[in-house]
């Protein structure tokens, strides 16, 4: 049994009993055909699961920009998150070049894209800061040479 | 105000003729950082770009934007119709550089919110 199956199907059976839904997306570095498609598919969960507006937007916004993190200066990785009644968790990991000084790619503006990128409005030094302003709290861990795991957390109100 | 009326007053040449063009319009944002458009633009706004690539229909899809206009006459990827069209968000080209374009906009009362 894969690992997706695995925690697809967990996912399943925990929904039935406490309506928590759980998933996990793959990620493939210069794939910009499909970049975009695990926040998207989030945000159908959300949507669902009749999430209020506010928090899908602020989900869709850091999802995306990590996901198109992953997109852009990994080899590949992987979207997982979890949404229970009181919190949306999301986790993307990636095995990319990792980040050296994590307070500096944090800083707006700054970026290390290449021109390519830019070109088409990304890498503008906006994506971490994004993630930061969306959600309730955001950790970056991060190896240079192996990759990045970054985590982010949006409370639920009581009764969403 | 509507799409459909944005249009006809900009003589705008819609890329996406499969979608419908009744969709509200709550305001404009223009930006070509895609980043600034996630953080920053509104559900609703139409969205002012020279980016054409099939990663601004993403974007517009997030953020439940109500169409993009691509300014300057630049021509969408194929890619970027066909994913237009997927997700039901309109694209439509003007002839006119941004400022221009923009000008007009506002003088049709869209502001950005």
């Amino acid at each position: 049994m894969s690992y997706e199956f695995c925690l697809l199907h967990w996912g399943r059976d925990r929904y039935i009993m406490s309506n928590i839904d759980e998933g996990v997306f793959f990620l493939t570095g210069k794939d910009f055909t499909n970049a975009g498609a695990a926040s998207s598919n989030l945000k159908g969960v959300l949507e669902k699961r009749s999430v209020q507006q506010d928090i899908i937007r602020r989900t869709a916004i850091a999802a995306f920009e990590a996901e198109m993190n992953v997109i852009i200066y990994a080899v590949a990785g992987m979207m997982k998150y979890r949404i229970t009644e009181t919190e949306i968790s999301v986790t993307i990991q990636d095995m990319g070049q990792g980040i050296p000084n994590i307070e500096l790619a944090m800083t707006e503006g700054y970026s290390t894209a290449p021109d390519y990128i830019r070109e088409m409005g990304f890498g503008s030094g906006m994506g971490l800061p994004n993630i930061k302003k969306s959600t309730d709290s955001f950790v970056i861990n991060s190896m240079v040479g192996e990759g990045t795991t970054l985590e982010f957390i949006i409370h639920l109100p009581k009764g969403d | 105000m509507v799409l459909q009326e944005i249009v006809n007053s900009l003589s705008l040449d819609v890329k996406t003729p499969e979608l419908d063009l009744t969709k509200e319009v709550t305001g404009g944002y223009i930006s070509d950082l895609l980043s600034d458009v996630m953080g920053n633009a509104s559900q609703g706004n139409i969205w002012i770009t020279l980016q054409i690539h099939l990663n601004i229909v993403a974007v517009a899809s997030l953020k439940g934007l109500a169409g993009i206009i691509l300014v300057n006459n630049r021509k969408p990827d194929e890619d970027t119709l066909r994913r237009a069209i997927a997700e039901n968000i309109p694209v439509m080209t003007s002839t006119l550089p941004t400022f221009e374009l923009v000008g007009r906009l506002y003088a049709l009362g869209l502001r950005c919110r």
